[in-house]
C-alpha cells in the first residue's frame, strides 16, 4: 500500500503543468524507466542510441531539449511535448548531459 | 572425481537419508519473475501462489527474458547487458553465466533443447551457444541490431535484421550453420513471432503500417505484406514503447495484434491475413495475448496509459472488462491452462494473481520492479 501514494505523486510530477518546479526523483524515474525502454535503464543503448554524456556531448541544453520535446521525425525518436512540460524537458536535457550522479 | 562425488553422495544420503518426497520440489507449475533493477529472479510456485526464492547476480534485467530447458529444470537468462545466465531452478542457484556481448535483446533454445541463441544489438548479430556448457558454437554477425529471435522446428533460428529489413533463418542442424537471407522484410521491423506450430513467423514493422509474414514451410520463403497502410487517413500518435509480438494471441484461427501508433488491436485471419476486425482500445497496446484456450484476449498499454489491462471476447471482439492492477502494468503470464493470470505492475511493485473468469484479483506478490513473468510451460512451446 505504502507504493500508492508515490505513483500517484510520480504520476502528477511528470505530467501536471505550470507547477513551480520539476519534480527531480519523477523525472530521474521517467528517464530510466520509460525512455529506457528503447535507451535502456543505463540509458546505453537499446533499439535506440545510447544517451550517455559522452555520446551526446555534441549538444546543447537547448538543441537536446528541442529534440526531447519534438522528437527526430522519420526516426522512433517521438515528441515528448504532449506528456512533459517545457521546464521538466530543460531539466531532462541537463540530467542527460551531466549524468545521472 | 566421479567416483569420489558418487561415494560423498552415497555417505550423505546414508548420514541423512535419502530426499523425501516432500522436500523434492517438481518443476511443472513453477516460474520466474524478473526484478529488472535488482537483476534477481523470484522462483514462484503458481499452484500454491507464492515465492519460493530470490536468486539474485543475473546483472543487468532491464527488458531481460529467459527460456527453459525441455525437462523444466533450467532457465536461461538473457540480460541487457549481454549476460547469459544459466540458472538451476531445481537448486535455485547461477548454474552458468558469460557476458557474450554488450548489449542484447532476447533469445530462444532450439527444439532439441541443445542450442541457446542470444540477439543482441552491439555487435549486432546473433551468438549461439552449447546450453550445457554456454561455450559458444557459432557466431553469426549480421551487422545490424537483430531482433524477433525464435526458434523453428529442425533445429534452425530466425532472426530479423532491424536497421536492413532482411529476415535471416539459420539451420544449425548441420556442421557449420546454413543462413537463408530474405529481404524486402519493410521499414523498421520491431519484433517477430512464430505460430506454435513452427510454421509462420510474422514480423511487426515500425517505419510503415503493416507486418510481414512468411511461410517457413515454403521451400523458398517469400515476404507476404499483411494489414499494409492499415493506419491509413489516421495520424500515427507518438510510441513510447514499442509493443511486443512475442505472446502474440492466436485465438479462434485470428491473430490479434498490437497497433503501432493507434489505440487499436488488429485481427487477421491467419490463413489468408486478411483483415476481420479492429478493437479500440484504451491505449497503444504493448502486448496482446491470448488465453491459452483462445477465448480472451489479454492487453497492456504503452506509457503513459499503462495503469491498467482490459480483456477482449474473441467472438465478439468487444472489451469486456478492464482492470486497474496499479502503475505500470508490464507484462502478463497465464497459468498453462489458462484459469489464472499473473500480472507484473512495476511501480506498484508487485505481481496480481487474477482468476480469468471472474476477474477477482486472487493473490498479490511482493516484487522490486517486475517486468517479464515465465512460467515453465513455455519449456514445451515452439516460439516461447
Amino acid at each position: 500500500m505504502r507504493s500508492v501514494p508515490a505513483v500517484l505523486l510520480a504520476l502528477s510530477g511528470a505530467a501536471g503543468a505550470g507547477e513551480a518546479a520539476p519534480d527531480a526523483r519523477a523525472l530521474a524515474r521517467l528517464v530510466h524507466q520509460d525512455c529506457g525502454s528503447c535507451h535502456g535503464i543505463t540509458l546505453k543503448g537499446g533499439l535506440g542510441p545510447d544517451i550517455r554524456p559522452a555520446t551526446i556531448a555534441h549538444h546543447t541544453p537547448e538543441s537536446l531539449k528541442s529534440v526531447i520535446l519534438d522528437g527526430i521525425p522519420g526516426t522512433p525518436m517521438p515528441p515528448w511535448r504532449p506528456l512533459i512540460t517545457e521546464a521538466e524537458a530543460d531539466w531532462i536535457a541537463r540530467y542527460l548531459l551531466e549524468g545521472p550522479s | 572425481m566421479r567416483r569420489l562425488a558418487a561415494a560423498a553422495i552415497l555417505a550423505a544420503a546414508l548420514a541423512g537419508g535419502a530426499a523425501r518426497a516432500d522436500e523434492i520440489r517438481a518443476t511443472g507449475d513453477l516460474g520466474l519473475i524478473v526484478e529488472r533493477e535488482t537483476g534477481s529472479l523470484l522462483l514462484v510456485d503458481q499452484s500454491e501462489r507464492a515465492v519460493i526464492s530470490r536468486i539474485e547476480g543475473l546483472g543487468d534485467l532491464s527488458h531481460a527474458s529467459l527460456v527453459y530447458s525441455p525437462d523444466q529444470r533450467f532457465a536461461y537468462v538473457f540480460g541487457r547487458d549481454g549476460g547469459l545466465t544459466k540458472v538451476d531452478i531445481v537448486t535455485q542457484s547461477v548454474a552458468a553465466r558469460v557476458i557474450q556481448a554488450g548489449n542484447s535483446i532476447g533469445g530462444a533454445i532450439s527444439d532439441d533443447g541443445r542450442l541457446v541463441a542470444v540477439s543482441n544489438y552491439e555487435p549486432g548479430g546473433v551468438r549461439v551457444f552449447d546450453a550445457e556448457t554456454l561455450n559458444m558454437v557459432a557466431d553469426i554477425p549480421t551487422g545490424s541490431k537483430t531482433i524477433g529471435l525464435v526458434d523453428a522446428p529442425g533445429r534452425r533460428f530466425v532472426f530479423t535484421l532491424w536497421d536492413e529489413g532482411e529476415t535471416w533463418i539459420a539451420d544449425l542442424s548441420g556442421e557449420t550453420p546454413a543462413i537463408t537471407r530474405i529481404g524486402g522484410i519493410g521499414e523498421y521491423p520491431y519484433d517477430a513471432l512464430i505460430t506454435g506450430d513452427g510454421r509462420t513467423y510474422v514480423a511487426g514493422l515500425f517505419g510503415e503500417d503493416g507486418l510481414t509474414a512468411l511461410d517457413l514451410w515454403a521451400e523458398t520463403p517469400r515476404p507476404v505484406r499483411v494489414l499494409p497502410g492499415y493506419g491509413r487517413g489516421d495520424e500515427p500518435l507518438p510510441v513510447y514503447k514499442m509493443p511486443h509480438l512475442e505472446g502474440w494471441a492466436l485465438a479462434g484461427g485470428e491473430f490479434v495484434l498490437p497497433a503501432v501508433g493507434h489505440h487499436e488491436v488488429l485481427w487477421v485471419d491467419a490463413a489468408t491475413f486478411a483483415e476481420t476486425g479492429r478493437t479500440r482500445t484504451h491505449g497503444q497496446p504493448v502486448f496482446a495475448m491470448s488465453r491459452p484456450d483462445g477465448r480472451q484476449v489479454w492487453v497492456n498499454f504503452a506509457h503513459p496509459l499503462n495503469d491498467r489491462v482490459q480483456i477482449i471476447d474473441t467472438l465478439t471482439k468487444k472489451v469486456v472488462h478492464e482492470l486497474t492492477p496499479g502503475a505500470a502494468v508490464l507484462h502478463m503470464e497465464f497459468t498453462a491452462r489458462g484459469h489464472e493470470v499473473w500480472v507484473s505492475v512495476r511501480d506498484a511493485g508487485k505481481v496480481v494473481i487474477y482468476d480469468t473468469r471472474t476477474f477477482e484479483a486472487l493473490a498479490e506478490i511482493e516484487a522490486v520492479s517486475p517486468s517479464g513473468i515465465f512460467f515453465t510451460a513455455r519449456a514445451h512451446r515452439t516460439g516461447l
